[in-house]
């Protein structure tokens, strides 16, 4: 082995201010392989745990609420039209027609070439920075591969956020990542993180895809989670959709296992930050639903259960929490029929 | 509203057909006990769940004549396939009536209902369905060819895993094909009881087993009658003992179960998430009635900080109350006598200089109760590190190397179990190889498996419970058996 040169990486600050002034390849490596490692078995035991939560009555009503307000819908196809962006954005709005006390969903999350069809359609519904309206999260960086050049996913980035998008969902390129180039990959993220950048000055929320079912080990999800946390980005999530498994609950448990450690890290009650996270793909009930909010309020806090640290990337899940709404507003249930295709 | 209070989810009591009160079960039938009756109370609530009778030395003798007849007429001229019928359908007939002996069990006991669903109730399936299994397969047990059995067992079991105990005991006593009195603990008798029902059901021949209630006087009639070839015991070391003495000279086989403060040893290499979870399932669980119970934590010295701060936020999460209530992680303590002790030895704690800190929950007005509470500065030398609390209370000691480690784990004169948390398996087995406890577990703490033998070292007993070795307990090889007596079941 020799010694190599030191390759300094982009200055970001969160990496800067934990790892010290001289971040290179090699400093980001020390720290990402010196992480205490992750026992596959007792992750999975404790995420089991927190799925025999009974959830009943008013805890249910309420959960159900929760979710639909953090939704955010998603569709994500080739055969995606401005029709199709239209009606998914009405379904945003309304998600249930019969019940106008339904909450919204957060956002409506697409390709970046729809961006401009769901603003559209959003009208004056569209967030554009303030609290009250649906955000458009656009997905960038040559999803759901990852696979192109750098420039490439850069004007990917900025012709969604030019477009109109409030938030990016971009995937890390899983391939650097298993090679051990953890500084690319960070590096990436970093230029990414610049593209978000709008004339004004402001950022679109960079939500970082780590794409779980592809790095494989709860380890190399650790290591990831913590690449992208240092690197900038404001949630990670874990998958594309495109990708079996996607979402699972112990995977979902040990990324916010992350971010509390960044919370505590950075200062805890006291100021520190709190970074988002987005499961997605493969959350298709309320049931199922229910535990992941479980999750967030028993590791992280329930101040994690907000539209601005936690999303279920989901399409199909909404028409199921809906139909459970109905079910205890009415006491029984109904059917798919109930309830709109999109 | 926050969510976290979630809204009560209580485990339905409607399953439960209970009577109002409760005889022995002595030769297949519920008969009435001549000694003095006693209530049962739930210890969440100190309502009376039933009133349960007690065993006077004539019916002490009325159940050991009762198995002895049984075992002489019937159970020893079964073959090994035919007593695996019963246990088979013993243990079917648990799992069918499952969520009724869990609500019996939480009710009684005061666990929560997710860990006598989850982890008590079908343990006891386990059990039965694993030494049913072995039944016919004794000469495979390690005992030679033609192992016998030992004849009439006298069982007394305590109150912290009432049936799961109770499993422990009867399954491989069935298997080697002796005969059972048992005597449950008299805080908790009430699974036992149903567990009467279930062996009518399961038509197992009258005798076979017969369940006595009672207190400690009860169970010293039982190991101490004259007609009993095996006394097994899970219980404290102080009665342990005693029942060693008495036994002592009659030829009785003897299996001891007893104590424990088994060390937890975290290496800073740890799993951290883990080891915490680890640590709290090893001394919370069960509201740390468990003889097994990690209830020292022994902390490599420059991650002792980061331990503490974590436990205490993951402590502060635990939910304590009502035991059926579906999300309750904390029970109720099972007895008035138990919360008084752990008081004690927690206020000498405090006396001797360790930093007590207790989870910020709220207690409920009626019942028996106690917060989980850890202790920090705690020295080897302190009454909470040496004294078995059997409550939710914590030692948290320091180490710097790992020969400390086990010097400090050993550093005990019991030896039951003892936890390893590290990410290097080199390291876990060498450590593993010089700890003097019967039961180690390496990144988990308290996972049970009938194949898997339990037991201890020094005073926590002797004999192996589970698994092959667990069968050895109930039997004797047949060289030996035929120098001495030819009674005994035929594979």
């Amino acid at each position: 082995m020799t010694i190599d040169r030191a390759v300094a990486l982009a200055p970001a600050q969160r990496a800067t201010d934990l790892i010290g002034g001289d971040l290179t390849e090699k400093s980001l490596r020390l720290h990402l392989e010196g992480l205490p490692g992750v026992d596959a078995v007792g992750l999975e035991a404790r995420a089991a745990a927190l799925g025999t939560r009974s959830i009943k009555t008013t805890s249910k009503a309420w959960a159900l609420d929760k979710i639909i307000e953090l939704i955010d819908l998603t569709t994500l196809e080739g055969a995606d039209t401005p029709g199709k962006i239209s009606s998914l954005v009405a379904k945003a709005m309304t998600p249930d027609a019969s019940d106008p006390s339904t909450p919204r969903v957060a956002a409506v999350c697409v390709y970046g070439d729809m961006v401009p069809y769901a603003v559209a359609a959003l009208g004056s519904s569209h967030s554009a920075g303030r609290d009250d309206g649906i955000n458009v999260a656009a997905v960038a960086t040559a999803f759901p591969s990852g696979r192109a050049s750098l420039p490439v996913k850069i004007a990917d980035t900025k012709d969604a956020v030019a477009a109109g998008a409030d938030e990016i969902d971009m995937v890390i390129d899983r391939g650097a990542f298993l090679s051990g180039s953890y500084g690319l990959v960070f590096d990436q993220i970093v230029a990414v993180k610049e593209a978000c950048r709008r004339e004004d000055g402001t950022y679109a929320h960079l939500k970082v895809i780590l794409e779980t079912g592809e790095l494989n080990t709860y380890d190399n999800v650790r290591r990831a989670s913590w690449l992208a946390i240092l690197a900038g980005g404001d949630f990670i999530k874990t998958s594309t959709g495109k990708v079996s498994p996607a979402a699972t609950l112990p995977v979902t448990l040990l990324m916010l296992q992350v971010v509390a450690d960044w919370y505590r890290l950075t200062g805890g009650a006291s100021g520190g930050q709190r970074i988002g996270v987005k499961p997605a793909g493969g959350i298709r009930t309320s049931k199922d639903a229910i535990k992941y909010l479980v999750t967030v309020a028993e590791t992280v806090g329930e101040e994690w259960l907000q539209p601005h640290l936690f999303r279920f990337g989901a399409s199909s899940l909404l028409n199921d929490v809906l139909l459970q709404r109905q079910k205890l507003t009415t006491g029984h249930y109904s059917g798919p029929d109930y309830v709109t295709m999109d | 509203m926050s969510f976290l209070d979630y809204a009560p989810a209580p485990e339905s009591t409607s399953i439960l057909h209970l009577k109002k009160s409760y005889g022995l079960f002595i030769d297949g039938s519920f008969v009435k006990g001549h000694g003095k009756s006693f209530s049962t109370i739930s210890p969440a609530t100190e309502e009376t769940i039933a009133e349960i009778s007690s065993a006077n030395a004539k019916d002490v003798d009325a159940a050991v004549g009762a198995a002895r007849r049984a075992y002489d007429r019937t159970w020893s001229k079964l073959s090994g396939a035919d007593r695996g019928k019963y246990l088979f359908r013993i243990a079917r007939l648990v799992q069918e009536r499952a969520r009724e002996l869990a609500v019996a069990e939480s009710l009684d006991n005061g666990k929560p209902i997710k860990e006598s669903r989850d982890v008590d109730v079908p343990l006891v399936a386990a059990w039965f369905f694993y030494y049913a299994g072995w039944a016919d397969k004794l000469d495979y047990a390690g005992l030679g060819a033609n192992p016998r059995a030992l004849g009439v067992a006298a069982q007394v079991i305590p109150w912290n895993f009432p049936l799961l105990m109770l499993a422990w005991k009867i399954a491989p006593a069935l298997a080697a094909g002796n005969t059972v009195v048992i005597k449950p603990a008299e805080t908790t008798p009430l699974s036992a009881l149903l567990f009467a029902e279930i062996l009518q059901q399961a038509e197992l021949p009258d005798g076979v087993v017969n369940i006595i209630t009672g207190a400690g006087e009860t169970g010293s009639l039982l190991v101490n009658h004259p007609d009993v070839n095996k006394v097994a015991f899970t219980g404290s070391t102080a009665v342990g003992r005693a029942i060693a003495k008495s036994t002592a000279g009659t030829g009785k086989k003897l299996t001891l179960e007893l104590g424990g403060k088994a060390a937890n040893i975290v290496f800073d290499d740890a799993p951290i998430d883990q080891a915490i979870e680890g640590i709290v399932n090893g001394i919370f669980f069960n509201q740390g009635h468990v003889c097994c119970a990690g209830s020292r934590l022994l902390v490599q010295e420059n991650v002792h900080d980061e331990v503490v701060d974590r436990l205490k936020d993951r402590l502060s999460t635990l939910r304590l109350g009502d035991p059926l209530d579906k999300n309750t992680d904390i029970g109720a303590i099972n007895s008035k006598a138990q919360l008084e002790r752990i008081r004690e030895l927690s206020n000498i704690g405090e006396a001797e200089g360790a930093e007590r800190w207790t989870a910020p929950c709220e207690l409920p007005a009626k019942g028996f109760w106690f917060a989980p509470t850890i202790f920090t500065n705690v020295s080897t030398s302190n009454r909470i590190a040496r004294d078995e609390v059997f409550g939710p209370v914590l030692s948290v000691l320091t180490f710097r190397t790992p020969a400390e480690a086990i010097a400090k784990a050993n550093n005990t004169p019991y030896g039951l179990s003892a936890g390893i948390w590290s990410d290097k398996g080199s390291r876990v087995l060498a450590v593993a190889d010089k700890l003097r406890a019967g039961v180690i577990w390496a990144n988990t703490f308290n996972q049970f498996d009938p194949a898997s033998p339990f037991g201890g070292y020094k005073e926590s007993g002797y004999g192996r419970e589970g698994g092959r070795h667990g069968l050895a307990a109930y039997l004797t090889s047949s060289a030996v058996a035929s120098a001495a007596t030819t009674r005994g079941a035929s594979k």
